[in-house]
């Protein structure tokens, strides 16, 4: 009864693993039709010398650690707020969930459009704020911040989400006893919710980790990795390196790499999750 | 948690401002979708009374949005039929059956839900060749059947399944099948339809390996096709038409999500990981 889904396994994703290690130990080049060479671990050290992937790596952190913090402190802000009831909450629910359900791929032509020089919204505010016109998607400095802001704006509901559900968890008599003591609105979130958010902070965290370190879709129509590399993340380069430039024993390293990264991180995620289940 | 039934007037005013800046993006594509072409950037667009539907019957005959559409309901329909089999399967005997070399298997599957299929694209890709599935359904499906995620969940399901109602069915001369069938199927369903609805909506905005595996119309999902058509209209700057080729995409999910706002919202915190 394991059978089917366990050869599938094995063949979709156990032996991939072990291939692309293998693989990532050869000189494969598919545009010189030339055989599998023995390269030890040439592919890497070749890699780690490049000044494009170490840009790759470098984009791909700043990506991360720019939209989650983002993501996350707006998605437990958005949860506090809408927590309430009053009128107009389940719209504003409504409003910031909807991105969620739709592809990355049709977010990425919405944001096309918003940022388009002269005719997108974006710009159109830059120049009524006095900014002037900018692309800032054919602009290395502003590509990658606008390729996060867009991120953030998909994401966010998302979290949004885990934050009320871990709201509707909060014991209730804390907080009526902190009122009771006085505490301001911001003492008590501070105080309580906060901290008593933390298992959901630590947990969305993970997830949104694992989300930005394998992030493509949007860069394909955005910005294909430029303007000079500006856009150039991880899972797009490793794409690159195997389909655009037949390079597939580097293509193979960077499977590696970002296997490791991502199982890094799902160990850490697995850690805490245990914990969060240790709490309640 | 108390929910206290006031905002303050700050809070209201920056959440209002939050929520022009997510939702002014959509509208403002269904205005320019819906706008004449030529009135796509007038700076009054917004608040023009011209209405056309003229972008949606050019949209439609510069890409086949049709065959895109099914290819991604064929698509989306064909994963969760698999998933539905592998996963109850592999679930029930997690949930429910001892046997030697069982943790070892268990933790492949966790491995599984470490490294999403995306990352693997490249070996993937190769063992696609090797089959000669490339350009077909099936390749597009198969890295995702054997769903750790589904299995993971409907085990823990299956575990609080009583053994009184198991044993009740084995008396009853049922097999494993017929129980997991009877007894076992019939009590997830909150969580199968739960699953469902992740995987169906996952599948249907995935596209990076549909896309690395397609290279023709006839098997392109609607998100690289939609990418595709994208990019060759860009060139001409004709936003009403990728407007209205988004909005095409987006307008069932949309509906949809609206209709069945509730399953949605609970199914996703159900799931945890997408």
């Amino acid at each position: 009864m394991l059978a089917p889904a366990l050869v599938l396994l094995l063949v979709f994703t156990i032996y991939p693993m072990f291939a692309a290690g293998y693989m990532s130990l050869f000189q494969i080049n598919m545009a010189t039709r030339q055989q599998m060479v023995w390269a030890g671990f040439a592919n890497y050290q070749q890699l780690f010398a490049s000044p494009l992937f170490r840009q790759v790596m470098k984009n791909t952190f700043v990506f991360a650690f720019g939209t989650v913090p983002f993501s996350i402190g707006l998605a437990m802000y958005l949860a506090v707020q809408l927590n309430r009831r009053f009128r107009g909450s389940a719209l504003f629910r409504t409003i910031f969930f909807y991105p969620t359900v739709i592809p990355m791929m049709s977010a990425a032509t919405i944001w096309l459009f918003m940022y388009t020089p002269q005719y997108g919204v974006v710009n159109r505010l830059l120049v009524l704020f006095g900014f002037g016109e900018l692309n800032l998607l054919g602009n290395s400095a502003t590509a990658l911040p606008a390729i996060m802001l867009m991120t953030v704006w998909k994401d966010a509901g998302y979290f949004m989400l885990f934050y009320l559900a871990g709201l509707q968890n909060l014991p209730a008599e804390l907080y009526e006893a902190a009122e009771l003591d006085g505490a301001s609105p911001w003492a008590q979130f501070r105080r309580l919710t906060l901290p008593l958010l933390m298992p959901t902070t630590l947990f969305v965290t993970t997830v949104s980790l694992i989300n930005s370190f394998k992030t493509v879709d949007q860069l394909f129509l955005m910005t294909a990795g430029g303007p000079n590399n500006a856009t150039n993340l991880l899972l797009y380069h490793l794409y690159e390196q195997a389909f655009s430039f037949y390079d597939r024993g580097v293509a193979a390293a960077l499977t590696v790499i970002l296997v490791v990264i991502l199982m890094i991180l799902a160990i850490i995620q697995n850690q805490w999750v245990d914990k969060r289940i240790h709490y309640n | 948690m108390a929910r206290r039934n006031s905002i303050s007037f700050a809070a209201l005013l920056i959440l209002t401002l939050l929520g022009a800046a997510w939702v002014i993006p959509l509208l403002w594509t269904f205005a320019t979708a819906f706008r004449p072409a030529n009135q796509s950037v007038a700076v009054g667009a917004l608040i023009s009374t011209d209405w056309t539907l003229e972008n949606f019957a050019r949209a439609w005959s510069y890409a086949p949005f049709g065959q895109y559409y099914l290819n991604t309901t064929i698509l989306v329909v064909g994963i969760l039929a698999m998933q539905l089999v592998t996963t109850t399967l592999a679930a029930f005997v997690f949930a429910r059956m001892e046997f030697p070399g069982r943790n070892l298997i268990f933790l492949l599957f966790l491995l599984q839900l470490m490294v999403p299929a995306e990352a693997l694209a490249v070996p993937n890709y190769i063992t696609m060749r090797k089959l000669g599935l490339i350009d077909t359904h099936l390749a597009m499906m198969l890295p995702y059947v054997a769903s750790a995620f589904g299995t993971f969940l409907l085990r823990q399901t299956f575990r609080q399944v009583p053994r009184e109602l198991e044993e009740a069915a084995v008396i009853d001369g049922c097999g494993p099948l017929q129980t997991l069938w009877h007894v076992f199927i019939p009590l997830a369903r909150p969580t199968l339809v739960a699953y469902g609805l992740v995987s169906v909506s996952y599948h249907w905005n995935n596209f990076f390996w549909p896309m690395v595996v397609t290279n023709t119309p006839e098997n392109r999902p609607l998100t690289v096709g939609l990418a595709l058509f994208a990019k060759a209209v860009e060139g001409g700057s004709d936003w009403a038409l990728v407007t209205a080729g988004t909005v095409i995409v987006i307008l069932p999910l949309l509906v949809l999500f609206l209709v069945f706002q509730r399953q949605f919202i609970s199914s996703f915190m159900h799931s945890g990981i997408k």
